[in-house]
């Protein structure tokens, strides 16, 4: 019982911890490619963890069984729709995001100096 | 407080947690610059909203909402994939 209950907890907190990683990239990163790339990897692990959490806790075999198949359904279709929205944002002529070019010249003279 | 033994009450805070992660998401869906990035956030919280029926449906013994989530999890794709087409794009 106390080893279910850990186990519980410890997934489904490192679970809670990769969505939150997931949410922190989509607010702060730069441009759409960069929060797509964060949602579709963090989000479906944080995903993941928090369902096996919730399948050890409910100890049923029916649940586990029902709780796979959503996880295997997501895991499809998770970053299928991030790529939908990457293609889409593409093809709209959304400039990918990248560093100043004065910025990474003095970037690599700093470089060159060490 | 929340009642019942311990790994029900972690699934429940649990589950609070991503109400709250999720209503942080909805910024991103409110000022995102391009409409993507709406629909990226939109997406993102439809999905922890299918960890949260998940997670409720364990804590309160009722198997019969994980359908609930099934239903939810394929909605939350045909979404994302009908506005993709919707915005213009005939390629999917």
């Amino acid at each position: 019982m106390a080893l279910t209950t850990a186990v519980v907890a410890g997934l489904a907190l490192f679970g809670l911890l990769f969505a939150v990683v997931a949410v922190v990239g989509v607010l702060r990163f730069p441009d759409l490619y960069t929060r797509a790339h964060a949602v579709s990897k963090s989000d479906t692990l944080g995903v993941g963890l928090v369902l096996a959490a919730a399948a050890v806790a409910s100890g049923s075999v029916g649940v586990t069984l029902k709780i796979l198949f959503l996880f295997a359904f997501m895991l499809v279709t998770s970053p299928i729709a991030a790529h939908v929205l990457a293609r889409s944002a593409s093809l709209d002529g959304v400039e990918a995001w990248q560093v100043d070019p004065e910025e990474r010249e003095e970037r690599e003279e700093t470089e060159d100096d060490q | 407080m929340i009642g019942g033994d311990l790994s029900t009450r972690i699934l429940l805070w649990v589950a609070v947690a991503f109400v709250v992660i999720s209503a942080v998401v909805l910024y991103r869906a409110y000022h995102g610059p391009t409409i993507q990035d709406r629909l990226l956030a939109v997406n993102v919280a439809g999905t922890n909203t299918v960890v949260i029926i998940v997670l409720v449906a364990v804590a309160f013994g009722l198997p019969d909402m994980l359908d609930i989530a099934i239903v939810y999890a394929l909605l939350n794709f045909v979404l994302s994939i009908a506005v993709a087409r919707f915005i213009g794009w005939e390629w999917i």
